[in-house]
């Protein structure tokens, strides 16, 4: 009947980006409170770009109509529970949408016709704890002191929230099943790659160790708060900020040694020292004296070795340690 | 906080030169009987396209050559007319990409595939579309699925569910979205009720 028809754009892999788009729009526009003219405007502007824009819209917002059904499940009293809020107010409706269905067995990702379950589980560390897991998928992750991530394997893309702490990411790349870390307000996506992540008090930090990965901070709309990461690149991130600088590899390997259970200082600030073995340790030191903050300190050491730590400001730096209530303070 | 009603606003206007058809008009159609065929068009597309993986953009082809086709004029037998696109849309393909196809893809096999699918009983859809749902959610990751359910049952606002789970309102507009986007190729998309023909 037709020839290759010209208007037919090139759109490999870009319809799930537009799917994506789509539902981000969708969802936006439920914000009752939130929805301005010049929302109204860029929505009207995005889909005019293309008619494929516009029926991805109309088939989220169908999808979404379709949810309304779900209003009809809504509990006739909340309920009471020891659980966290969410999960308790809807778990008898949850148990009866579970027993109503089929459970789809898990097949190898080859043959995937069917939908496996995705399975979310949570891994923990304790403070100076140090664990890795594989996953189901051959990937590996390697978690550092005091951390808690969630790991969600669904069918088609792999999703890491790190709640709180410190990881190696190890990805087996997989170009259909994308690897996702979500942290803070960020998201670090795989394109082949090794990567270490670490999130502590509203700052995120990422250096990218081999491969390729995306860095996508807060509002991805945003083209500057997007950016391509490539060995040696290091960022960090808070809600409003983000800079991207190089980390010579020498760094990056002092910055990993927690991987073998060492801290490696090189012209480390004590403050900053003390800060680490504090991440490792119940036994918590305390620097008690300003002028001696910015005293630069070398060496390696394991972990928990603060007995070790503590000699060497005593015998190499000169400094007075003693037991000061619960903390161990260093002063001049 | 209730769910806002649709407004005309949110249609963008698309009339082109020479009274092509009102937005409103073409969107009803295209819920009401294109997507409904989506399921056994990805049977169809996955039988006869050896990537599975470019089906999503395979669909949106077809559905970008229907959509054009019908801003002009409404087709009379949708089902024909959708299949029809998409068996031109694979030849076109074979024969830009130099392919081989796993077996001919002749009119008379996407003709059988419109016929084959019955057509669907208003009722029966009524009666079993909340199973459907049902079962769709649970396919969901626990995380999408929460943040759905708080959105659609308890009609939370996002930085409500962010509180919530306790996460960053980032990552749940993410979990939303995402969440939403999953959704549709499960309710649209999945084959199940179609039995085994691939």
């Amino acid at each position: 009947m037709s020839t290759v028809d010209p208007q037919d754009q090139e759109s490999v892999g870009a319809a799930k980006e537009i799917q994506l788009r789509a539902a981000e729009w969708i969802m936006e526009r439920r914000e009752a409170s939130a929805w301005t003219d010049q929302q109204q405007t860029s929505l009207d502007a995005w889909l005019a770009e293309s008619p494929a824009h516009l029926l991805a819209y109309w088939r989220l917002n169908a999808t979404w109509e379709r949810t309304h059904r779900l209003a009809a499940l809504r509990p006739g009293k909340p309920e009471q529970s020891g659980q966290t809020g969410a999960a308790s107010s809807f778990r008898p409706v949850l148990l009866r949408i579970t027993a109503a269905c089929v459970i789809l067995g898990v097949l190898a990702f080859a043959g995937a016709r069917f939908y496996f379950r995705p399975t979310e589980t949570t891994y923990a560390t304790a403070l100076g704890g140090h664990k890795t897991i594989v996953l189901a998928d051959g990937s590996r992750i390697e978690l550092n002191t005091d951390t808690i991530l969630h790991v969600t394997l669904a069918r088609n893309r792999r999703v890491i929230e790190l709640e709180k702490g410190e990881a190696v990411f190890q990805v087996r790349h997989d170009a259909n099943r994308p690897f996702v870390v979500l942290a803070l307000e960020h998201r670090v996506t795989d394109l082949g790659t090794k990567f270490l992540v670490r999130e502590e008090e509203g700052q995120l930090r990422v250096a990218l160790i081999e491969g390729r990965a995306s860095f996508e901070s807060a509002d991805p709309r945003i083209q500057q708060h997007s950016v391509t990461m490539n060995p040696g690149d290091n960022v960090v991130a808070t809600a409003q900020t983000m800079s991207v600088t190089k980390i010579a590899p020498q760094a990056l390997a002092r910055d990993l040694a927690w991987r073998s259970r060492m801290l490696v200082f090189d012209e480390t600030p004590l403050t900053d020292a003390v800060t680490e073995f504090n991440r490792y340790n119940r036994e918590k030191l305390d620097v008690a004296d300003s002028q001696i903050a910015a005293l630069k300190i070398d060496g390696t050491f394991r972990v928990n070795n603060t007995r070790g730590f503590l000699d060497m400001a005593q015998h190499v730096l000169g400094l007075h340690v003693e037991q000061r209530g619960e903390k161990i303070a260093i002063s001049r | 906080m209730a769910d806002t009603p649709e407004t005309i606003r949110d249609k963008a206007d698309i009339v082109g030169a020479g009274g092509a058809l009102n937005a409103a008009v073409l969107e009803a159609w295209f819920v009401r009987e294109v997507l409904p065929l989506e399921a056994a068009l990805t049977l169809f597309l996955r039988h006869h396209w050896r990537n599975k993986e470019d089906v999503s953009d395979l669909l949106q082809d077809i559905y970008l050559r229907v959509f054009q086709a019908a801003q002009k004029q409404l087709p009379d037998v949708t089902k024909l007319f959708v299949f029809a696109t998409a068996q031109n849309l694979l030849v076109d393909r074979f024969r830009r990409e130099k392919i081989v196809p796993i077996e001919a893809v002749s009119e008379l096999d996407a003709l059988q595939v419109a016929a084959d699918e019955p057509s669907p009983d208003r009722t029966v859809i009524a009666r079993d579309e909340l199973r459907r749902l049902q079962a769709a959610l649970d396919r969901l990751p626990p995380r999408s699925r929460e943040a759905i359910l708080l959105k659609q049952i308890e009609g939370l606002s996002r930085a409500e569910i962010a509180v919530r789970m306790g996460i960053a309102e980032n990552t749940a507009k993410w979990y939303l979205s995402d969440g939403l986007r999953e959704l549709a190729n499960i309710l649209y998309g999945d084959p199940e009720k179609l039995g085994s023909r691939a």
